[in-house]
């Protein structure tokens, strides 16, 4: 029975032809089940594979400019082979480097860490953690998803035309993305970017308005607010920082696609092409910039919330203690998504903005600094002296940890407008952005992925497997980006073909070689992580208790193998909050279990 | 299905029904979406009419004013929004033969607005601002981006009122449930409204 016809038949549709409803999820087919499921465990499997095939498509873009960063003389046949002209003479030519840049970015960003993160997540913790049978319209849920799907199809096509995929960095900045005579990338490829991209809002929007409706209008009987575990809260904040700013881009898409076709000015002014002076005038390229980072500064922050989410919760569980400061965790998420819209110009002081304005905005960046302190306050006070289970997740939230400090304190640096002038562009923002929200967020995704695999598929990954996964990759995100702040500092430029040829740079030429074996490295033990959870999907050692890691929240008073609509029975009453580990000397008690005449009055 | 489990299936739809009968005092979850759904649409026109403040304090900006057939089509519309709310009070009243009435008035009222619309792009073209192409002015450009925008969001919101008037006509399944109903009329007020606002703008800051 799904919510949708409970709600649905529940308000007031009465059926002529009697109990129609009744057997909805008893006469599933393949296409039903598999394909185009409405059950909110299907959905996130799904968001979470196709997530998966991106990022290794995503990665492996990231292995070949890397070869070419690393080794920019090499010649290598086997990349000519593969790729025909894109690689003449086995080296990557420029066009394709920079269309792999640009893919990688897109990719990453909204594919794998948007998409396959929230999309994986938001679905399947959601109705189990509030205690709902379903999303709040599980079609909807479904549109959600294939319109990901489309997304991706179209954004797959764009790499196979002839004049490659957009190529102007994943920003897409005009006049660059506006006329299609700039280069090789602006052409189809560049309007196959904005109909996926396009697609993808949608596809985001969908989801997100059901992540809310089913927070705020679903949770079971008991499940106040402050009861939710942080993952759920986690959601919230992303799925509304989605609503808002998402339309603000495709906002900005629209008037791009205006300049690409219709021959509009909004973007464009006083433009020299090939020697051609264009007609267009008035228009104003900074324009998009204020609308794509008014979009793209709050999506770090729906790429890295769900991530703390799930961090705080299976930090808790692992650590046999209650998460520390729950409700300053709440509010400062609550503080770090209203501090996202209000920083969107730390990207653009170098676009000759006042410098008064800058420094506004250099205030308010900071201010950032303070939840995320807090936050990261929280999770080593709920490591400390906790009785630490080790497992992959649990290492993968220590990991989350460490690489969000990392990151966050050179944010810092990159949030002064007057360093941002020299940092600005260089591998210091690169070294940057991809440990604080890149790895950290990968790490934070592994921790869920390693602890709800038995919730998802009724078996455990491999431990082993899972270790070698982490060490290496954490290793290898520190030998990667650690090095480009130094490169930053010394002034290396991102989005160059080749530094060889640079006097400034040809210092850093060996550890280019450095950074390139590490990413390649790190790339293949994901693929070792790849096998491991397809592997264990089907060979995996079996669950065989309801609750494998003795959790408190509601997923885990489910069957091993949930039907549609999670529990058997009643839905369960919920009495008190997430986080009751070690109380009263008791190891952990579920949020079904009524409190005792003689419990002490912690938590709640 | 065994008998066995189809009973446990009605139990449990039973108690589900408790819970959301319990939930009905607070805002319906659909109903809950769309007021999501107007959010996300509000910010997308604040995104858009913001970027025309800007860029009308910015070098080359032409002054305008919009043709009249502009004023006629904000009457039908605003008539329309009369429309749909008589429509749902009598679905409410259960006058079924008023209420198909006033909800094919709004629809086809819902479509004068749009043609009218797309007419006055022309008429706005006609009258040499040019809204494209070469010795297009962004000014102008963003009238048609904007309103443009806005007539897609009347077109989806007609198709939804026809998707609800046939599922409501249907005599298969007897429809007593107003949520669709209001669902569409909230929708089609949130649009009346946002019209009202453009136009206003696009007078005062033109």
């Amino acid at each position: 029975m799904s919510n949708e016809a409970v709600i649905q038949h529940g308000a007031g549709t009465h059926e002529v032809h009697g109990d129609h409803h009744e057997g909805h999820h008893h006469h599933e087919t393949f296409i039903t089940k598999y394909v185009f499921s409405q059950d909110h465990k299907m959905i996130a499997k799904q968001f979470l594979i196709t997530g998966i095939i991106w990022a290794l498509i995503g990665g492996a873009m990231s292995v070949l400019f890397r070869i070419q960063l690393g080794y920019p003389e090499a010649t290598l046949p086997w990349l000519e082979d593969i790729f025909g002209h894109w690689a003449k003479d086995g080296r990557i030519t420029p066009e394709f480097y920079y269309a792999l840049g640009t893919m990688h970015g897109t990719i990453l960003v909204f594919f794998v860490l948007t998409a396959g993160l929230t999309g994986t997540f938001a679905n399947l913790l959601i109705p189990f953690q509030v205690g709902a049978r379903d999303m709040a319209s599980p079609f909807m849920n479904m549109l959600s998803y294939w319109f990901f799907v489309l997304s991706s199809v179209i954004m797959l096509s764009s790499l196979f035309v002839q004049t490659g995929p957009a190529s102007g960095g994943w920003t897409v900045y005009p006049p660059l993305s506006a006329l299609g005579d700039a280069t090789q990338g602006s052409k189809i490829g560049m309007d196959l970017w904005l109909i996926s991209m396009a697609m993808f809002v949608v596809s985001s929007l969908l989801g997100g308005v059901n992540y809310i409706s089913t927070i705020l209008n679903l949770r079971t009987k008991g499940m106040t607010m402050t009861r939710m575990p942080l993952t759920v809260w986690a959601i919230l904040f992303t799925a509304l920082l989605g609503l808002l700013s998402f339309p603000v881009l495709l906002s900005g898409f629209i008037l791009l696609l205006f300049d690409r076709h219709l021959g509009t000015s909004f973007y464009l002014s006083d433009i020299v092409l090939a020697g051609n002076i264009l007609p267009n005038e008035g228009g104003s390229a900074i324009l998009y910039q204020h609308l794509f980072w008014f979009l793209g500064h709050p999506e770090v922050y729906i790429i890295i919330l769900p991530t703390m989410g799930l961090v705080s919760e299976v930090m808790s569980v692992n650590a046999r203690k209650p998460v520390f400061g729950y409700m300053a965790m709440i509010a400062s998420m609550f503080a770090i998504a209203l501090l996202a819209f209000l920083v969107w110009a730390h990207h653009m002081f170098v676009t000759g903005m006042n410098p008064f304005l800058g420094s506004v905005f250099v205030l308010l960046t900071l201010l950032i600094a303070v939840p995320s302190a807090i936050k990261v306050f929280n999770w080593l006070t709920t490591l400390w002296r906790g009785n630490l289970h080790l497992t992959p997740a649990m290492m993968f939230c220590i990991g989350f940890v460490s690489m969000f400090i990392s990151g966050g304190l050179t944010g810092i640096w990159l949030g002064n407008s007057t360093l941002d002038l020299h940092l600005h562009d260089t591998y210091f923002v690169i070294g940057h952005f991809h440990i604080v929200m890149g790895v950290s967020a990968f790490m934070g995704m592994f921790a869920g992925i390693y602890h709800w695999f038995p919730k998802m598929y009724g078996r455990y990954m491999n431990n082993t497997l899972g270790y070698i996964h982490f060490w290496i990759t954490m290793v290898c995100a520190y030998v990667i980006f650690w090095p480009m702040h130094y490169e930053g500092f010394a002034g290396m430029p991102r989005r160059y073909y080749d530094y060889s040829n640079w006097e400034s740079f040809k210092q850093f030429v060996e550890l280019n070689k450095v950074i390139s074996f590490a990413a390649i490295l790190s790339f293949l033990v994901q693929i070792l992580f790849v096998f491991n959870f397809f592997y264990s999907i089907f060979k995996g050692r079996k669950v065989t208790t309801k609750n494998p890691w003795k959790s408190n929240t509601l997923e885990w008073t489910t069957p091993i193998n949930p039907g549609h609509g999670n529990w058997p029975g009643e839905i369960p009453e919920v009495y008190r909050w997430a986080y009751d580990y070690g109380k009263d000397g008791v190891d952990h008690i579920d949020q079904i279990t009524p409190i005792g005449e003689n419990e002490s009055k912690e938590g709640h | 299905m065994t008998w066995a489990s189809a009973a446990a299936d009605r139990e449990r739809q039973k108690s589900d029904m408790e819970v959301m009968n319990a939930q009905r005092k607070k805002i319906h979850p659909y109903k809950f979406s769309l007021w999501l759904a107007l959010a996300g649409i509000i910010m997308m026109f604040a995104g858009l009419t913001s970027a025309y403040i800007v860029k009308r304090s910015q070098p080359g900006w032409e002054s305008f004013t919009l043709p009249k057939i502009f004023i006629y089509s904000t009457v039908v519309m605003v008539l329309s929004s009369i429309t749909v709310q008589m429509a749902l009070r009598a679905f409410k009243e259960r006058e079924m033969a008023r209420y198909r009435v006033f909800f094919a008035v709004t629809a086809i009222l819902g479509l004068a607005f749009i043609i009218m619309q797309v007419l006055g792009f022309y008429q706005f073209q006609a009258s040499g601002k040019k809204m494209i192409g070469l010795g297009s002015n962004p000014a102008y450009s963003f009238v048609l981006a904007i309103a443009g925008l806005h007539a897609l969001h009347i077109l989806g919101g007609f198709i939804a009122l026809v998707i609800v008037f046939f599922k409501t006509l249907s005599t298969k399944k007897r429809l007593y449930d107003a949520i669709p109903v209001e669902i569409v009329a909230t929708y089609w007020h949130f649009v009346d409204i946002l019209w009202l606002y453009l136009v206003v703008f696009f007078s005062l800051l033109h």
